[in-house]
């Protein structure tokens, strides 16, 4: 259990959480962690909040139940900041990850009073420079590997090098692109916020 | 005969697999004509053949050759009478009793 | 060599029926099943299988093209859930009664109502008494594990049985964890090829299937329908053994957690006992209190003995239901673990809970306060709310 990393993502129907969920377990799975990736389903409906969860560790991981206690917290639509208490249970020494165009300090007043670290990242403008399209999950994805140091960050670009190279097998044109997203929103996030 | 190996005096045990039937037409060992309470009786001289009767008995109780019909099963008839109201030729008489 | 992926349940099993290539599938889709199904299809239209997949119009259906394709001589499956397996209620039955060697994967989801998609036993619960053998899982890896296993059950001659492999709906379904997969040769070389003994297209042996049984045939029949239900125990322990040879997975009715030594115990089906391993784990640790678990696999047949047998040194039991049936007391799996307490004289005092219907979650410290109310029990010796609930809004 000691060393188990536990992630809650929240994000909206059709906004891919849960994909960003799969995606994280794949890549963790691959750097030869044992992984659990998992969504919570409520009703079905595009635009609902929806829950996905992950556990990432060097043991084999039996726990079945949801998260509530999360070491990471990833928000992938900051309007959900409004309605949900997305860092209820975050643990004080933890952190969460916001998707976002607004500044951290207009973020904060929306977070009850959380203590832990905060990060932001405008995951769709990083998207647009390095895409030229609104994909804001491999952004996201890379900032809560740079945030949460589940795996090295050479290991985990090398991963989705590899994962990319296999899904874009058609459309090789696009696996730079989504190179350059990763790796500008992890140094968005190391300068923006001072990562560990 | 499938009944002097399962009957109803059988065991369990000889009772087969799903009360599976590994033979076909073993509804020929049993006798429902022992069931008639009234008799179908054919008369050859008004009979002109036309095999009307043939497919609707129930109990596949006409017997057909060289495409002319023969005598009741009567094995088999249960005395339904089918046969006595299709026929054109009022050539089937239906009796009381078997 | 075993080879290591990362698989959601349904992943799993669609991927064990990709190797055992079954002749036939007839299924209609019902979350959370439906992406077995799916995949399976998607394998057929790759052309990487040769199964034949029957789309139909309902359950009932998917259940009568099973039966007549396994009845032909077919090795046939197919897959659904909750409201799907009570739609097929009346081809169950006839399934077992046959004697048709057919495998279901059944992905446990609450039957309606109030209508619900989430995981819990009632559907599988419900069907328990059908005469299909049951066998659920804990986990991705034991979903595929299991369903290895199913058909040398199904189709062993002292057996002749269907058997359903049960997952919870979502949790293992939707949930990717790791998982060791059997490479595609040995798994063919496992599961075999189906040669049936009689079957309806054999031109040379005439048969017939299911045919009326007077009340003069109809007990015999059941008696001999139970009889390979005693004999699939020995059949599935076997098969377990060859499993382990194979995987190096050890398999049997049930797994014992740090049972051997344990004063309170948990007996508990499908994938909450991973989590109550954690408790386990946790409280051992921390206090050095003898708990521990006994995971039920095998439901269908009951291993009565050997479960009575596994817990007659606890002092407290709480058996957890993941399903109701309304007699007004507890659960299934309560009824028939004190059953086979009470047949084995055995003096532990029991509780039976209820947990996790309709997808109510159950966490590691839901069960540590079990684990000390069992204690309390044991140190009072007194059963107070002996059918309760765990989670349940009071």
């Amino acid at each position: 259990m000691d060393n188990t990393v536990e992630i809650r993502w929240h994000g909206r129907g059709g906004q891919g959480a849960k994909t960003a969920a799969l995606l994280l377990a794949d890549v963790a799975f691959k750097t030869g962690k044992y992984v659990q990736g998992f969504p919570e389903y409520g009703p079905e409906r595009m635009g609902a909040p929806i829950t996905a969860y992950n556990r990432i560790s060097d043991a084999p991981v039996t726990i079945h139940s949801n998260i509530y206690d999360p070491d990471y917290v990833a928000v992938v639509d900051d309007s959900l900041l409004e309605s949900i208490d997305v860092t209820h249970g975050l643990k004080r020494n933890g952190a969460v990850i916001i998707n976002t165009e607004k500044k951290k300090e207009h973020i904060m007043p929306l977070l009850h009073g959380f203590e832990g670290a905060v990060y932001v990242l405008d995951a769709k403008a990083v998207s647009m420079k390095a895409l030229g399209k609104n994909y804001p999950n491999s952004p996201m994805l890379a900032a809560v590997a740079a945030v949460s140091g589940v795996m090295p960050k050479k290991d985990f670009l090398r991963e989705m090098q590899a994962s990319f190279a296999h899904k874009f097998a058609k459309k090789p044109e696009v696996i730079d692109g989504n190179m350059r997203a990763l790796e500008l929103a992890f140094a968005e996030v190391e300068k923006e916020n001072g990562c560990k | 005969m499938i009944s002097d190996r399962i009957n109803e005096k059988s065991p369990w045990q000889d009772i087969t697999e799903g009360n599976k039937i590994f033979e076909a037409a073993t509804s020929r060992e049993f006798c429902t004509g022992e069931w008639r309470t009234s008799t179908p009786v054919w008369d050859k001289e008004k009979c002109k053949q036309c095999l009307l009767c043939t497919p609707v008995c129930p109990d596949s109780s006409i017997p057909v050759k060289d495409g002319k019909r023969e005598e009741f099963d009567y094995d088999h008839c249960k005395g339904c009478g089918i046969c006595a109201k299709v026929c054109p030729f009022d050539a089937i008489a239906m009796k009381e009793g078997k | 060599m075993a080879v290591r992926e990362r698989l959601s349940g349904n992943e799993a099993v669609a991927y064990a029926i990709k190797q055992i290539e079954p002749d036939v599938m007839p299924a209609f889709p019902i979350t959370p099943s439906t992406e077995i199904p799916q995949y399976v299809a998607t394998y057929i239209a790759n052309g990487e299988i040769d199964t034949e997949f029957i789309p139909v119009e309902s359950e009932h259906s998917a259940m009568s093209a099973t039966l007549g394709a396994c009845a032909a001589g077919a090795r046939a499956l197919t897959a659904t859930s909750s409201c799907g397996m009570a739609l097929m209620w009346e081809e169950l039955y006839v399934a077992a009664s046959d004697r048709l060697p057919i495998v279901m994967a059944l992905v446990n989801r609450a039957l309606s109502g109030p209508i619900n998609i989430n995981a819990d036993h009632s559907d599988s619960m419900g069907a328990r008494d059908s005469g299909w053998i049951q066998i659920y899982a804990e986990s991705n890896q034991e979903v595929y594990d299991n369903f290895l296993q199913a058909f040398p059950i199904a189709e062993h001659k002292d057996v002749m049985l269907p058997v359903m492999i049960c997952q919870d709906g979502f949790i293992t379904s939707h949930g990717v964890e790791n998982i060791l997969l059997v490479e595609t040769d040995s798994v063919k070389q496992f599961v075999g090829e189906r040669n049936p003994e009689h079957y309806l297209l054999n031109a040379k042996e005439p048969m017939a299937v299911g045919p009326y049984a007077v009340s003069n045939y109809y007990m015999e029949t059941k008696r001999g329908q139970r009889e390979a239900m005693k004999n699939a125990r020995k059949v599935i322990l076997e098969v377990a053994e060859r499993f382990e040879k194979m995987t190096g997975r050890k398999y049997g009715f049930f797994e014992e957690y740090c049972l051997e030594d344990a004063e309170y115990a948990i007996v508990i089906i499908g994938s909450a006992a991973g989590t109550c391993k954690a408790a386990v784990n946790k409280i051992r640790k921390e206090t050095g209190k003898k708990v521990g678990l006994l995971k039920i696999r095998v439901f269908r047949p009951f291993p009565e003995e050997e479960l009575a047998a596994a817990l007659s040194h606890v002092k407290t039991i709480a058996v957890l239901d993941r399903s109701e049936m309304f007699s007004a007391t507890g659960g299934p799996l309560g009824a028939e673990v004190q059953a086979a307490l009470y047949q084995a004289k055995a003096d532990a005092d029991v509780v039976n809970y209820f947990y996790g219907l309709g997808g109510r979650d159950i966490t590691v410290e839901d069960f540590e306060q079990v684990y000390s109310k069992l204690e309390r029990i044991a140190k009072e010796h007194k059963v107070t709310d002996k059918y309760d609930y765990i989670g349940l809004r009071k």
